[in-house]
């Protein structure tokens, strides 16, 4: 697909980006009176989502593009294992897990990648 | 209660509060480096910066907008990027559920709603979730608003940083800036997980997605969800009638 010329990305980014996604939303917004967060759909429906959002995080480190593939698979994927260590283990904050996999991206790249 | 004198003035300060609020919390860090990240991502990929601009507006949900980018960029078909995206996109559907209730007072139309149902998205349902519970009902809708606005602003701001960073750093800074998107997710992903059921996804969706991509199924992502997320489901409820 030709993703830099025209006005098709614009058309693209509605169709395939804007309203699949707006589309639950507004289910939201129609049907907020009738479930609670704890109905079974709901618990599943997050299960389902939570997935693939993993599976997204798995892809992005194991079959990185860019900048990325040029840092050893074995750093990739041992920063984020640092990384969420250190997030588990430093009262669970989102910004020491980020920054701890971060630097140990970036140092194992330094000293691995040449 | 309201004072009808003074009521549009004091709908702009709460507004700002937000705004403020917004500006002040974790989450802005964590907008600013997922966004870089991204916009990172929208420029290896070859995506216009204003493309990527309008798409942090419009769309607002950062796992959508790197589903987006890297299936489209990635050469899938439009049926597979709009699928992915709308399946990643179902979390919100509980998320609304559980925060318009909190924002909906005895006068509050429904087209007072369309905004901040537009604006959920995890930072700044977690936010409102926090901190609009003790406040007076009728300035919940102006605070979500401003939070909401300084978070997107933060975004799109933070989307055009990442963009030119990545064409003019040297690669292993480019490669730190596209490793902030997956350690990001997986942290906040991580601590929203207040369930079993939760955990099981995140562990199973690690796992299971790159050995559907190692062995080329089709419609990875949506395989994975449904999946991964429904052995999270089962699991934990199997056990529970086996006992």
């Amino acid at each position: 697909m030709n993703i830099t010329g025209g006005l098709w990305p614009y058309v693209v980014l509605v169709l395939v980006g804007f309203l699949p996604n707006e589309v639950w939303r507004m289910l939201g917004l129609v049907l907020a009176r009738g479930l609670n967060e704890d109905s079974e759909i709901v618990v599943w429906a997050r299960a389902v989502a939570t997935a693939i959002i993993a599976g997204v995080i798995a892809k992005l480190i194991l079959f990185p593009s860019g900048g990325l593939a040029g840092i050893p698979l074995a750093v990739r994927v041992g920063a984020a294992v640092c990384g969420f260590l250190a997030f588990v283990a430093i009262r669970r904050s989102v910004f020491i897990g980020v920054l701890v996999g971060e630097a140990a991206l970036m140092l194992g790249g330094f000293f691995l990648s040449h | 209660m309201t004072v009808p004198d003074s009521e549009s003035s004091s709908t702009a300060a709460v507004f700002f509060a937000g705004m403020r609020s917004a500006l002040t919390s974790v989450f802005f860090l964590v907008l600013a480096g997922t966004y870089i990240g991204i916009g990172a991502l929208a420029h290896d990929f070859g995506f216009a910066v204003w493309w990527l601009a309008l798409s942090s507006i419009v769309v607002w949900a950062s796992p959508a907008q790197v589903i987006l980018i890297s299936t489209l960029g990635g050469g899938a078909s439009l049926f597979e990027a709009a699928l992915a995206v709308s399946l990643s996109a179902i979390r919100l559907f509980p998320m609304v559920v559980a925060l318009l209730p909190l924002l909906r007072g005895p006068g509050t139309r429904t087209r007072d709603l369309l905004l901040p149902a537009h604006f959920t998205s995890v930072s700044m349902w977690v936010e409102s979730l926090r901190l609009l519970p003790g406040m007076p009902r009728e300035r919940r809708i102006a605070f979500c608003n401003g939070l909401s606005v300084a978070y997107m602003s933060t975004a799109v701001t933070f989307g055009f940083v990442g963009y030119y960073l990545a064409a003019g750093l040297p690669p292993l800074f480019a490669g730190a800036l596209l490793f902030l998107t997956p350690m990001s997710f997986l942290v906040s992903t991580a601590r929203n997980c207040r369930l079993m059921v939760d955990r099981l996804a995140l562990g199973l969706g690690l796992v299971i997605g790159p050995l559907f991509v190692a062995y080329h199924v089709g419609l990875d992502l949506m395989w994975t969800g449904i999946v991964g997320g429904s052995l999270a489901y089962g699991i934990p409820r199997l056990r529970e009638a086996v006992r």
